[in-house]
Parts: C-alpha cells; sequence; structure tokens
C-alpha cells in the first residue's frame, strides 16, 4: 500500500489548491479524483460560463490562478498551474471508505485499491455522485449519468433512465434526432416541472418519445448483432422486456455525499439537509487528521475554497497563519470603539449573547463576516415597523429599546436580540427599534441566520420561545407584562402543515386558536354541495377563536395554502388572555363580525370562490405583490414588457402572454415576490434580498450566475440573460428608425457575462411598477392576496 | 377594482370634457360676432388657440406611451384624458371655425382633423369590445399552443398516411397550407392554401396548383376517396383518420386566423390614426401661418 502525508480527496477548486500547495512546499501528498477530470463541478458549467470571482475584496492566496473568466480559460490555468507545481493527482479514483486515525489512516477506492495517509482533506464539495443504475451492465462505455450536449448525438438509440426534470429535459432535447426511449420507474411524472410534465406527456401520446412505464433497468448486455450495442432488459409488470440501445443515459439524481462523509466518522449536528459538519478554526473535524474545506464545509464560492486549500497545508505543517480573510475583518471593525485585536473582538462578539453560545469559532468568523457589526447613534432607527427587511439583530454594548404604548419603553441590553419576528414569518416589521446609549449591534442577514438555526440546535429553540411571547403579546396582550405570559407561552405548541392540508374541518369540534405565523391559509365553506372559499388569512393572523366563544363546532374548513405553520393555543389558555387583557373580549367579537361580513360576501359568490381556488392553485397565496391581468382589458399590445425591458436593462422581467387564466383574470409569468422565496434558498453568494416593501431583488454586482435561483423558483421568473449595450435614445430611434426600439435590445460584440434577472418590483421607482404604469387599458395591476377577495368581490358582485 | 379606460378614477376626464365642451357653447351662443362667427373673432382665436393646443397634447400621447421611466400619472390616465378630450376637440374645432368650410388649408386640416377622431372613435371601440372575443376565441389556449396542436396533427396525419399516393396527397396540403400572410389576409381572416391533388385522387391528369381555402379541398377528396373504398381495409381506415385530422385543423385553422384577425384589428386602426394625426399636425401648421400671412 502506497503512504502519503497528506491526502487530499475530491479536486475542486479547493482540493486541487490543496494539492498544489502540498507539491509546491515538496511535501508527499496525492490528490484523489473520482471522475475523470479535475473539479468536475466546474467542469459541468455551462461551455462558456461566465465564472465569477466573488468576493471581489478577499485577496486570493493560492499556488494556482483564479481569476473572473470562461469557464475553459480558467480549467486550463488550474490545468497548468497543477502542472508547473507537480501536483500529484490520480483521476477515477472515487473513494469509498475511510479507516484509521491521524498519522494513519487507510482510504479504499472505489476499484478496491488502498491508500495510506497521515492526514487527509476532505474537498469532495456538496454535488453528491449520481445516483448509479445498479444492475449489470451499468459500467459498459456507453452507460452514462450526465448529458452536456443534445446535439452531439445523432440517429442513435437512447434510454433514458429517470422522471424527473433532467431526465425529461435529456428525453426531449435528444428525441429531435434520435430515437428515443424514456423509463419511468412508477406510472407517472410526478416530480416535474408543470411545463416539462406538458411536454414529455404530449410527446409519448405523440408517439415521438417511448415510455416504459413501472419499468425498473434489471441488465445490460452487449448486442451480439449489429443491430444495436446493447440490450437493456427491462423488468414490468408484465414480464422482462428487451429493448435494443445504443446508449443508456441515467438522470436518478444525486447521492447526497453525507451519508459517505459520515462514514469516515465526521458528525453532523442535526439531521436537517441544511447542517454542516462541526470544524474546528482550523478545519479539523471531529475526527482529528481529517481536514474539511471548500462547499463541504458551507464554504460555496471558488475563492473560499481555494484559499482554504492553502491554509489547511499551513495548518498541518504546524504553521498558525492569519486566515485570508484578515484584512476584511480589519475593514468591518472599523470604528468600533474597541481597543482590542480581530481576535479579540471576535471572541466579545462571540461571548455577547447566548444565543451565540453554540456556533464554533470558525463558523463565527464567517457568520460575522457576513453580518454587520456598527456602533449607533442614539435614536437611530435599527429596524422600522411596517419595512420588509429581514435581518436579524443582537446587542452587544449599550442598549436598544421599542417604545410599548401604553407600558413604556422596553429594552435589550448586552445579548438581548430582536428581528425574529420578520426572520421567521417573513412578513413586515412589527415594531420600531431605536439605538440607546453606546449601542453596538450585530446585524444579520437572513441566510446566514437560517444557516444558524439549521446547525445549531439551541438557537431554534431560543427564537421560537422568544417568537411566540412578542408574538402574542403584540397579538392579542399589548398591555400584559412578557413575566405574566410565561405560563401561556409554555402551554402553547408550534404546529407545521403542509400545502392543502386542513387543519380543521367544517363540522368537527375544536377549540384550539391558531395564530399563523409562517404562510397563509384559506377558509371553506360547503355551499351547495360545493366548497366555497370564505376568506384569506395571511401571516399575523388567527383563527379557530369562534371555538372557544362559541359552542367547539368548527364552523368552516380552514386549509393551508403553502406550508404553513401556526401557533396553537388551547381553550384554557385562551381563556387566561381573555382574563389578562380586558379589551381582548371585545376586539374579538369584532374581528369575528368582520370575518363574518366578509364570509357572507364571499359565500354569496360561489362563482368567486373559484376564482380564488384558482389564484391559490396558482401559487399566488405565498406571495406579497402578484401581476394580475384582466383579459377584458388587456389589447396585447405587451406596452408592459416593454416598459419593464426599458427601465431594466434591456430585458423584460415578465412574459405577458405566457401563464394560465381563469374567468378572465390571467397570471402572466411574472414574480410573486414570495414571503419565503424560493429563489433565495441555495444562492452561493447570497446575492438575493427582500427590500424594506418586500420587493425580493437579485444584486446584479453580486450574482454569479450559476443559475440555482432559476431551479429553485417553482414559478419561472427568473432567467439567466446577458446584460444588453446601450442603444440610442427614444427621439433618435423614432427620428431615423434606427438601432433597436422600445423593448428591443442590442448587445456589445463579445459580451458573454450572463447573469439570472427578475422583477424588482421597480423598487427604485418612486411610481412603482413600471409594467402597470405603462398599460394603456389599466389592464395590468400588481395585487397582494389580501386584495384577492375585494377584485373577486369587484368581479362577480351584484 | 380594475378599471376600463372610460371608467378611469370615475371618468373625471369626462366631466372635464363635458365641462370644457359646455363652455365652448355658451360662449359661442353668448358670443355677437360682427359678420359670420369664424375663426378670425376673439372667441375663434380663443376655441383655434385651445384647439391647437389640444392636438399637440394629444400627439404627446404618443411620447409619453414610451417614456417609461415617467411618474407623471399612468398611461392609462393619459388615454382616458386623450379619449374624452379629443372627443371634445370635435365640438372645440368645429366652433372655432363658425361652420365655415371651403376648399382650403383651413378645411383640409379640419377634414383631418374629424378623420383622426373618427378613427380614435373607432380604437376605443375596440380596445374596448375585441380583448373579450380575443379570450372566448383561445378558450385557455394561446396563439403558440393552438399553433402546437396544429403541428402535432399535421404530424400524425404524415403517419398515418398509409399509401406513397396519401403521403403526397397529405404533404402537398400540409405544405401548401398558410398562416398568417400579409396584412390584408390577417385582417379578413382569408388564407390563401394550396394542394395539387396526385393523380390517383383526380382524373383530370394533370398536378397543379389549386386553391385550398379553408382546408376545404383536401376534405372533399379524401371523401370521395372514402366513397371509392367502400369494402373496408387498411386505406379506408387511414382515409377515415385523415379527414378527422383534417377537420380538426380546419377548426382550429379557422380559431387561428380568427385570433391572427382580431389581434391585427387591434392595431391596424393605430396604423391610420397616427399617421393622419401628423399629417393633421402639418396641415394645422400651415393654417396657422396662412392665416397669419393672410390677414
Ligand atoms: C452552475 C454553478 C455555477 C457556479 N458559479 C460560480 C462562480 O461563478 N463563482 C464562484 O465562486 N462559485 C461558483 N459556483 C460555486 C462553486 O462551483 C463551488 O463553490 C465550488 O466548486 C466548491 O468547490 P469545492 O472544492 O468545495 O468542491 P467541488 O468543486 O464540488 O469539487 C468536488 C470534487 O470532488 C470530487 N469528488 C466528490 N466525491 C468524491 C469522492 N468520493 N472521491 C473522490 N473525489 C470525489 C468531485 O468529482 C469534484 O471534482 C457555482 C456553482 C454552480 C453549481
Ligand atoms: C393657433 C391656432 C389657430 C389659429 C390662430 C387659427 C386662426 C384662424 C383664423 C384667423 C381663421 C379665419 C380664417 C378666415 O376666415 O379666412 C380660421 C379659420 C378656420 N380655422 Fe383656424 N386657427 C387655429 C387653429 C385651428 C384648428 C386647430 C383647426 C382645426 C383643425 C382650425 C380650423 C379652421 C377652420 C376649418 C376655419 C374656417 C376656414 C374658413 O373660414 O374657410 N383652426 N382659423
Ligand atoms: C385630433 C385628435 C387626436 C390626435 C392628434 C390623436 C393622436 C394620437 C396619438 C399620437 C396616439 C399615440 C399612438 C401611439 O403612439 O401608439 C394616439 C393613441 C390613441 N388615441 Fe388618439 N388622437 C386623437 C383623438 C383621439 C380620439 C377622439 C380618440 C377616442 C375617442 C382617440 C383614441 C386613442 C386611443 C384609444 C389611442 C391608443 C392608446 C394606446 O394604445 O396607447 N384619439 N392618438
Ligand atoms: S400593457 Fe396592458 S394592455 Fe398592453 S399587453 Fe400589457 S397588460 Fe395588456
Ligand atoms: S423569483 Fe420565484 S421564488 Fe423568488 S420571490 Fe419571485 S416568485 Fe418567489
Ligand atoms: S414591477 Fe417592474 S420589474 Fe417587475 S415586471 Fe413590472 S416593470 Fe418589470
Amino acid at each position: 500500500m502506497e503512504t502519503f502525508d497528506i491526502a487530499v480527496i475530491g479536486s475542486g477548486p479547493g482540493g486541487m489548491s490543496a494539492g498544489a500547495h502540498a507539491a509546491e512546499l515538496g511535501l508527499s501528498h496525492i490528490l484523489l479524483e473520482g471522475s475523470p477530470k479535475h473539479s468536475n463541478t466546474i467542469q459541468k458549467y455551462q461551455k462558456g460560463k461566465h465564472v465569477m470571482d466573488t468576493p471581489t475584496k478577499l485577496p486570493l492566496r493560492s499556488p494556482l490562478d483564479f481569476s473572473a473568466g470562461t469557464r475553459e480559460y480558467i480549467l486550463d490555468k488550474w490545468e497548468e498551474g497543477m502542472t508547473s507545481t507537480n501536483t500529484n493527482i490520480q483521476y477515477g479514483s472515487e473513494v469509498s471508505a475511510i479507516e484509521g486515525s491521524k498519522g494513519d489512516f487507510t482510504i479504499t477506492l472505489v476499484n478496491g485499491k488502498k491508500i495510506g495517509a497521515k492526514f487527509i482533506i476532505l474537498g469532495i464539495g456538496v454535488q453528491g455522485n449520481p445516483r448509479k443504475l445498479g444492475c449489470p451492465g451499468d459500467e459498459f462505455e456507453h452507460v452514462q449519468y450526465q448529458l452536456d450536449d443534445p446535439d452531439e448525438y445523432k440517429g442513435e438509440r437512447i434510454a433514458i433512465v429517470g422522471a424527473g426534470d433532467a431526465a425529461i429535459e435529456n428525453a426531449i432535447g435528444l428525441a429531435g434526432s434520435n430515437q428515443v426511449c424514456i423509463i419511468n420507474r412508477r406510472d407517472e411524472f410526478a416530480r416535474a416541472k408543470q411545463g416539462n410534465l406538458d411536454l414529455i406527456t404530449s410527446s409519448i401520446s405523440e408517439g415521438v418519445i417511448e415510455c416504459f412505464y413501472e419499468a425498473n433497468p434489471a441488465r445490460i448486455e452487449e448486442n451480439p448483432s449489429d443491430e444495436s450495442r446493447y440490450i437493456f432488459f427491462l423488468s414490468t409488470p408484465t414480464g422482462e422486456v428487451p429493448v435494443p440501445v445504443d446508449r443508456v443515459i441515467a438522470r436518478l439524481g444525486a447521492i447526497p455525499p453525507r451519508r459517505l462523509v459520515e462514514s469516515f466518522g465526521i458528525e453532523f449536528p442535526n439531521d436537517s439537509p441544511a447542517a454542516l459538519p462541526e470544524l474546528s478554526s482550523q478545519y479539523e473535524s471531529n475526527v482529528p487528521g481529517m481536514y474539511v474545506i471548500g462547499a463541504l464545509g458551507g464554504y460555496p464560492l471558488i475563492k473560499q475554497a481555494m484559499n482554504q486549500g492553502y491554509e489547511v497545508v499551513e495548518y498541518i505543517q504546524g504553521n498558525n497563519i492569519e486566515p485570508a480573510d484578515h484584512p476584511l475583518f480589519v475593514e468591518a471593525f472599523d470604528g468600533l470603539p474597541y481597543d482590542k485585536t480581530i481576535d479579540e473582538i471576535l471572541e466579545y462578539l462571540q461571548a455577547s449573547s447566548p444565543i451565540y453560545n453554540g456556533i464554533n469559532p470558525l463558523n463565527f468568523r464567517e457568520f460575522i463576516l457576513d453580518s454587520k457589526v456598527s456602533q449607533r447613534a442614539p435614536g437611530d432607527e435599527l429596524c422600522v415597523k411596517g419595512e420588509f427587511t429581514d435581518s436579524f439583530f443582537v446587542v452587544v454594548d449599550g442598549n436598544a429599546y421599542v417604545k410599548l404604548p401604553g407600558v413604556g419603553e422596553f429594552h435589550f441590553n448586552r445579548g438581548g436580540f430582536f428581528g425574529e419576528q420578520s426572520l421567521i414569518s417573513g412578513r413586515r416589521r412589527t415594531a420600531t427599534v431605536y439605538a440607546g446609549e453606546g449601542c453596538v449591534v450585530v446585524e444579520t442577514p437572513r441566510r446566514s441566520m437560517v444557516k444558524l438555526i439549521n446547525s445549531v440546535e439551541s438557537v431554534k429553540r431560543v427564537l421560537d420561545e422568544a417568537f411566540i411571547l412578542r408574538a402574542l403579546q403584540t397579538k392579542f396582550a399589548p398591555n400584559t407584562p412578557h413575566d405574566q405570559l410565561a405560563e401561556v407561552v409554555a402551554n402553547t405548541e408550534l404546529k407545521t402543515f403542509d400545502a392543502n392540508q386542513n387543519i380543521y374541518t367544517e363540522g368537527e369540534h375544536g377549540d384550539e386558536v391558531h395564530l399563523i405565523r409562517i404562510g397563509s391559509v384559506t377558509s371553506v365553506k360547503q355551499s351547495n354541495k360545493k366548497e366555497v372559499i370564505t376568506s384569506y388569512m395571511p401571516v399575523g393572523h388567527y383563527f379557530g377563536e369562534a371555538g372557544v366563544m362559541g359552542d367547539g363546532m368548527r364552523t368552516d374548513t380552514v386549509r393551508a395554502n403553502v406550508r404553513t405553520e401556526t401557533i396553537c393555543l388551547n381553550k384554557a389558555s385562551f381563556v387566561t388572555l381573555l382574563e389578562k387583557e380586558p379589551g381582548l373580549q371585545k376586539e374579538i367579537q369584532s374581528h369575528v363580525r368582520d370575518r363574518l361580513t366578509v364570509e357572507a360576501r364571499m359565500e354569496a359568490q360561489p362563482k368567486g370562490g373559484e376564482l380564488m381556488s384558482f389564484l391559490m392553485s396558482e401559487g399566488l397565496g405565498e406571495g406579497t405583490d402578484v401581476l394580475l391581468i384582466d383579459e377584458t382589458l388587456c389589447v396585447g399590445c405587451d406596452n408592459c414588457e416593454k416598459a419593464c425591458a426599458e427601465t431594466h436593462d434591456g430585458n423584460s422581467r415578465l412574459n405577458r402572454e405566457a401563464g394560465a387564466s381563469f374567468a378572465d383574470v390571467h397570471v402572466p409569468i411574472s414574480c410573486r415576490h414570495c414571503e419565503h422565496p424560493h429563489c433565495m434558498k441555495d444562492c452561493p453568494p447570497d446575492a438575493i434580498h427582500r427590500a424594506s416593501d418586500g420587493e425580493v431583488f437579485i444584486d446584479q454586482e453580486a450574482c454569479i450566475g450559476c443559475g440555482n435561483c432559476v431551479r429553485n423558483c417553482p414559478y419561472d421568473v427568473i432567467s439567466l440573460q446577458k446584460n444588453p449595450a446601450p442603444k440610442p435614445t427614444l427621439l433618435h430611434w423614432l427620428l431615423t428608425g434606427k438601432g433597436p426600439g422600445p423593448g428591443g435590445k442590442q448587445y456589445a460584440e463579445g459580451e458573454t457575462i450572463k447573469k439570472a434577472v427578475k422583477c424588482d418590483a421597480c423598487k427604485d421607482n418612486a411610481g412603482g411598477a413600471a409594467c402597470v404604469r405603462a398599460c394603456p387599458t389599466g389592464a395590468a395591476m400588481r395585487l397582494n392576496p389580501k386584495d384577492f377577495v375585494d377584485l373577486v368581490g369587484s368581479r362577480f358582485g351584484s | 377594482m380594475y378599471q376600463s379606460i372610460l371608467n378611469f378614477k370615475r371618468a373625471r376626464y369626462l366631466w372635464l370634457a363635458l365641462a370644457v365642451s359646455v363652455m365652448s357653447i355658451a360662449t359661442y351662443q353668448w358670443h355677437q360676432p360682427i359678420g359670420m362667427p369664424n375663426g378670425g373673432t376673439w372667441l375663434g382665436y380663443t376655441l383655434g388657440t385651445i384647439g391647437a393646443l389640444l392636438i399637440v397634447w394629444l400627439l404627446l400621447l404618443g411620447m409619453r406611451k414610451r417614456s417609461y421611466n415617467s411618474n407623471m400619472g399612468t398611461v392609462q390616465g393619459w388615454t382616458s384624458a386623450h379619449v374624452y378630450l379629443g372627443t371634445a376637440l370635435l365640438l372645440i374645432g368645429t366652433l372655432h371655425g363658425g361652420f365655415q368650410f371651403g376648399m382650403n388649408v383651413h378645411t383640409l386640416a379640419y377634414v383631418l382633423m374629424v378623420a383622426v377622431i373618427l378613427s380614435g372613435f373607432f380604437g376605443i371601440f375596440v380596445y374596448l369590445k375585441y380583448p373579450n372575443l380575443l379570450t372566448v376565441n383561445r378558450s385557455g389556449d394561446t396563439l403558440d399552443s393552438l399553433l402546437d396542436k396544429v403541428l402535432k396533427i399535421d404530424d400524425r396525419s404524415r403517419r398515418i398516411a398509409a399509401t406513397p399516393d396519401l403521403s403526397r396527397l397529405v404533404d402537398s396540403a400540409i405544405d401548401g397550407c398558410e398562416i398568417g400572410g400579409g396584412w390584408w389576409q390577417q385582417l379578413t381572416a382569408k388564407g390563401s392554401s394550396t394542394i395539387s391533388i396526385p393523380n390517383a385522387f383526380d382524373s383530370d391528369g394533370q398536378e397543379k396548383s389549386q386553391s385550398n381555402k379553408d382546408q376545404a379541398l383536401v376534405i372533399d377528396v379524401l371523401a370521395n376517396r372514402l366513397s371509392q373504398l367502400s369494402g373496408g381495409g387498411d386505406e379506408a381506415g387511414a382515409v377515415q383518420g385523415l379527414i378527422a385530422n383534417f377537420a380538426a385543423k380546419q377548426t382550429l385553422l379557422r380559431r387561428i386566423k380568427r385570433d391572427v384577425q382580431i389581434r391585427a384589428i387591434l392595431k391596424i386602426w393605430l396604423y391610420i390614426h397616427v399617421p393622419i394625426s401628423f399629417a393633421l399636425l402639418a396641415a394645422l401648421i400651415t393654417h396657422v401661418i396662412v392665416v397669419f400671412f393672410y390677414w
């Protein structure tokens, strides 16, 4: 068995940088790469993709070059760098197991080979390995798990295995010039996006693509006759079916690397898919001698990964070098009233609040870099009631306060925190918080908080408790001090409901009151054997109180529109609240009355209920600002699209004609500014934000064009676009007719950089949405879902 | 909640236009010019000036519509005011001239003004009426999805054409099928599809291109063929399938043409409205110059 001092696993930017630095230092090392080429993740980017070097301010520290450029350019540079440093890279060496301990690890490869190492650096990223077919013959040359360019293949017989979007897109892409069949384990395509679903079902019914339902790969054999390369045997409910094929493409998704990593002995704090392994400030995992860098360690950008590759080799050598992000901290801490070193300030910050207790120092560094630490002048507004911002604050020194009418000021001192309401519910700020004397605060963006909540168990608990207490107080007991609510809070329960799940049903008994904290619900009633939607309730609304006040019989069905979480109060707790707050009884009665009026109105218009159901089924219930077009007014002039393009770098962010319609209401493809934007979920540079009025927008400077948001938005509203070149003025166009007119665009030669673009609700324009203002007929309107009741009323009311 | 151009903000510009009109009429009634009322009196000058300013402002709608960054009202508001004040202009212009018409540039300006306004009436009529027709005709489809369906039917037809002769017939019918076309064809919803009938189906012995308007001829030929194949068999099945396909295609094509037609009508009138309004501007300038030179 060959043995090395350092074995680096995975040759992404992180691993490669580590390998090259070890080579540069003349250390005994090996770089093991599972695929046939280095940096598999980057190899898989689209051809010619412009790779960005964010964060630009972070200096690069690696023997390999890296600056923004095309994918090909960067891959070539790395190749050169590895050659010139003599990096010992071994391809086709997928690691399947690691045993042993520091100084004496044994690495086992999938091909059975074993390699010894004193130290291990894991840089295998988070892409995971494609799920294999797992049947005899899956090792044949023309069995593949990826398709770069469908145009490469012509006149072949190709079997696609899988039923997800990737499989469908491949099948459609290949069907033009090949004979394609698709193999689906189930009897329908349930996991695909609607657009793909339509495409594949129509292709199948047209006979363009053949589909084998409920079919499992049994084995692949070489075809003895020349008719095709292989014969693919499928086991189906009616027996085995042989299919002659030249190529098999399996798109079965990827196996997240977590299982593998855990098998090496590395621990994760919890089961959340977003959880990260715990690391020391020198990237060492709980297994001594085993280090984790790059995306796997929670650093999703190339430059960070490369720097860590360099640093980790230094740490293994025993050199306690300053991390590359040091200069960034110097800048970030500039102006703070502390006479301390960077590390001392970090320690001081971390000690400030129990929320930070469970974070390891390395993650805390990253956390603080993502956050903003600042001293604020007394009286400064830290967050403003009614705004849609969603950052989270911790007071480090001095204090901050809210003004509570009737109660006075409530102070947050060192360690106190606020902002959890908007963070969790995705709704407007519920209070304005002012800076007090000597106020130093850490303001953390939503994404870092979400990461923290997912990786440190105690944080979620502390935040939830505070959330419930403050939400109950704001909603039901503004005049009752916190300590008197402790018992009620202890008796509440957080309940989660999936989209379309009934929270309770008409006619059943129940006396719990729900306060919505995430999502939204609709109330439905049976009327003439038909369901009629009678109201829509977003976050901050409560329901079920009629059960407590009355006989405990539910008079309506309440259903979650999207994944919804409620604070659930039992009858006893609710009665306690009523006793403590004398005004509450009255308020609730008027609330019930208002609700009943709306419900009666809606019940009188069953057609309106159908329209409401349609709007909900289009996913508008999770939006805050949705574009709807009245088809009886729209003349199809597309001035809305032109306006959007003209006010947004030439790229329209809405597609008027596409999208569904019902009862003359058309839902064009355009951002809904979701409460919990799916698009934000997985953005490596954290470039997607919410502005103070709830507008979800992409920071064009920061976007690296990876396309994750494009995939994550369920409503297809984001696209990758090149930035068009400036064009002649309107007058010039009117007079000469030269160049692109309104709504048109032109590109500079050689422009290749593509970035994600989407509707930003015209947040920078004082007048609001340009698409709406430009519509000559008044057909286009942007609405908040809570206006839907009025919309329905105006359409179907008498 | 949604408001049409006419109802915009409770039709506030209707009231403005009415007020302007009533005032013009009242003044005109009250005014006792020396001689006939005409553009040369002080009231004439006043109404003329108001009219000319209105025309310039009405023309500016074209600019405002394309000033996408502008926060000066909404385009809908502008259009609503445009429609009402444009209509009031008819009265103002008429009163200004004091019903004095002749063969001169003044009257040319007046005629052009009336033409623009009438085309505007037509425009507002189609804007209010046609979107609904469009939705009804599409009934849930989009133009793209309709075209897609046609392509799929064509594919299917090509596949089931069982004999070489049927294949040639089907290919010729599909290749000769025309959708869209020039303005005229779009507006009239008439296609100029053609077909050449293979000899096997047609005794006249020559294969020349003939009109297959509304897919009528191909359906006819297929129906004839079917009656010849009374014994059933593969070809009869194929022909039956083809008849169904072409009938379905015929229905789709009618809807597509109707869609194209409605869209065209929604646009075409602006190609009349706008150029005449520029001609009006030219005539108006001439009129004003003439008036100042010869007075
Ligand atoms: C489409 C897209 C575009 C992006 N664009 C940018 C950009 O412009 N700028 C930017 O900074 N970031 C970008 N990113 C993010 C960037 O790609 C990642 O942050 C970066 O690749 C992480 O590097 P890594 O070294 O941690 O892991 P990876 O690059 O994922 O490398 C892991 C390597 O390990 C190998 N491997 C995995 N398992 C094993 C195993 N068991 N045994 C052996 N080898 C194994 C893999 O084959 C792979 O080569 C983008 C991401 C995507 C998806
Ligand atoms: C600044 C604006 C205007 C001025 C100063 C103006 C002035 C005049 C004058 C002085 C006359 C009398 C000419 C004559 O009797 O020979 C006149 C007549 C007339 N004007 Fe105008 N005018 C103006 C705008 C308009 C407009 C907007 C229209 C309509 C489009 C119009 C249409 C007419 C007509 C039809 C006559 C009657 C012609 C005739 O008497 O034979 N004018 N105008
Ligand atoms: C002399 C009087 C008028 C002039 C000079 C005039 C001029 C114009 C101009 C320049 C446009 C802009 C078109 C474009 O750029 O796309 C326009 C649009 C329009 N006009 Fe007029 N107009 C007049 C009267 C009227 C009247 C009387 C009506 C209706 C009763 C009317 C209805 C409209 C409508 C509906 C539009 C379309 C708005 C749009 O789609 O953007 N106009 N007109
Ligand atoms: S601007 Fe208004 S009328 Fe024109 S296409 Fe858009 S929604 Fe329709
Ligand atoms: S882009 Fe998509 S996911 Fe993001 S806010 Fe808009 S609609 Fe929601
Ligand atoms: S609100 Fe603004 S950015 Fe959004 S679609 Fe309309 S014009 Fe475009």
